[in-house]
């Protein structure tokens, strides 16, 4: 067995791991932050571990930003009592939260995150199906809240399941014909290679907006949140979904939407802005050196990160569509939309070639 | 035996276990369960498909069977009254007839496998890659991919049909 290849395999997983959850925390953060902004208000500003007021200007200041309320909330949900309601179905009650994180955590094996450091590839399974594992894991995702609105055993939970395999099913399909037209244009299926073809030719969304543009709508629908947010809709059906949670698997359905986010987000950058590379600075070619390494790694972060705040900041600016809205617009709209675009990127292409 | 035999073992186990669970689990008659373990089934399967190199079918494995069908089964079990299912006897008929096909199939497969020597073929050389099976499918098996379509088509223009409201 190739030893190097498995303890490699071994660190980068642990290290993406810990990444994405770590950035799912602090998307929460920037999550309230922005909120608080939007509406005028301060957001967290008060928790900090009781040495930190000592630190001269920069304690404040960390404190007055947040930064240590992710972990209070992690810690509060660690110590929340664990409750489990009387009449629930029991085993998909548990399974339930581990079966909605799993593939939120398992989708970003696929996105490269990077070009080269040292020898190794920064990408956990460089696969030649990269897009299709990815929606094949995405569909796996609403398992965990079907299960979990069937398993709670009471009416809005489970009217929040019923509504959530309905909408990820259509939505999916026209984030999976949203996207052919940039394999059509980069003839590959290899994510890798997809960024490598935007480093020579420039952004895919660029090329292809109207693919983006169904890609991020759709992306909001699979992800629950709003506009599309209808599964948990707390004005109507109380928490939807996780009504009947509490503590570290209410933690988990929380975990898993942003993870969700942080993977969408990363697949947008890898599919339409460029991935790890940008057109200037000498960034546009896989990295020979750990300091151009390190710097395409970062790129791909902040790009991600924008297009995470642009995920927080729709869910604050517009208001939940109506059930027969969103199908409306899944399947009268979206549908054929992405039909004509397949349709429209091939001709061209066969024109120009 | 290396890894690939390992996991093949591995995986088939997991496809036939589940499989079973699916028809007859002593422990529940939970449609919801059935349809969870069908769930297993399809992904044990696409774990076979990984290790014949068939990297695209089993990705379609998953997103189709497993991420839609079987999604709109639960839909629909969901929407039942699943109490009288779970009570509901077996029919003799519905069995014997179960019991005939999968009797009929089983003799097929094993009439294939006697006739068969085991040394007879080489492994097969071909990747799965989706270039190739997309090439295949527009080329030399072009009909029977239009005449699937036609056939799903005329499924659906059915759907339409039925659950159509009736015009006055």
């Amino acid at each position: 067995m190739d030893w190097n290849f498995i303890i490699f395999s071994v660190v980068k997983v642990a290290i993406v791991i810990g990444a994405v959850q770590t950035f799912a925390a602090y998307a929460v953060l920037a999550e309230r932050k922005i909120s608080a902004w939007i509406q005028d208000r301060v957001g967290p500003n008060r928790v900090a571990p009781p040495f930190v007021k000592y630190i001269p200007v920069l304690g404040p200041l960390l404190t007055r930003w947040g930064i240590f309320q992710p972990l209070a909330d992690g810690l509060k949900f660690i110590l929340k009592e664990d409750f489990t309601p009387a009449n629930v179905r029991k085993a998909y009650f548990w399974l339930a939260p581990a079966i909605s994180i799993i593939p939120a955590t398992i989708v970003i094996a696929v996105i490269p995150f990077g070009s080269y450091l040292g020898r190794q590839k920064m990408v956990i399974a460089d696969l030649n199906v990269g897009i299709l594992y990815t929606f094949g894991i995405v569909s796996l995702g609403v398992y965990g809240i079907v299960l979990a609105g069937y398993a709670a055993n009471s009416k809005y939970p489970f009217l929040g399941g019923i509504r959530s395999s309905a909408q990820m099913i259509s939505y999916e399909i026209s984030m999976g014909m949203s996207v052919i037209p940039v394999f059509l244009i980069a003839s590959t299926l290899n994510l890798s290679q997809v960024v490598n073809w935007q480093a020579q030719h420039g952004w895919l969304v660029i090329y292809a907006p109207l693919s983006f543009l169904i890609f991020l709508i759709a992306g909001f629908a699979e992800t629950n949140r709003l506009p599309f947010d209808l599964p948990e809709a707390e004005t109507e059906l109380v928490g939807g979904y996780h009504t009947e949670y509490s503590s570290m698997k209410f933690a988990l359905f929380f975990l898993a939407e942003y993870s969700n986010m942080v993977a969408a987000s990363g697949m947008m950058v890898t599919l339409f802005f460029g991935g790890w590379s940008l057109p200037f600075w000498g960034l546009d070619q896989p990295a020979h050196g750990i300091g151009i390494g390190i710097a395409q790694i970062i790129v791909f972060i902040v790009k991600m990160a924008v297009l995470m705040t642009l995920f927080i900041w729709v869910r604050w600016m517009f208001p939940r569509f109506r059930y027969d809205q969103l199908m409306d617009l899944g399947w009268r709209r979206m549908v054929p939309l992405a039909l004509a675009n397949i349709l429209i990127t091939a001709v061209v292409l066969w024109a120009v070639a | 035996m290396d890894l690939v035999d390992i996991l093949f073992y591995v995986f088939a186990a997991l496809t036939l276990g589940c499989g079973v669970l699916v028809i007859a689990n002593p422990l529940s008659r939970n449609p919801v369960t059935s349809a969870m373990f069908l769930v297993l089934t399809i992904i044990s399967m696409a774990g076979l498909f990984v290790l014949l190199h068939a990297f695209f079918l089993a990705a379609v494995q998953i997103l189709v069977y497993a991420g839609a069908v079987i999604v709109l089964f639960l839909f629909v079990i969901m929407l039942l009254d699943l109490k009288a299912e779970a009570r509901r006897k077996i029919k003799i008929y519905g069995l014997i007839a179960g019991l005939i096909a999968v009797g009929a199939i089983l003799a097929l497969f094993f009439k294939n496998l006697i006739s068969t020597s085991p040394n007879g073929g080489s492994p097969p050389t071909i990747e799965g890659t989706t270039e190739a099976l997309g090439k295949l499918l527009f080329t030399g098996y072009v009909l029977p991919f239009e005449v699937v379509s036609v056939l799903l088509l005329v499924a659906m223009i059915g759907v339409i049909l039925l659950s159509r409201k009736k015009l006055e």
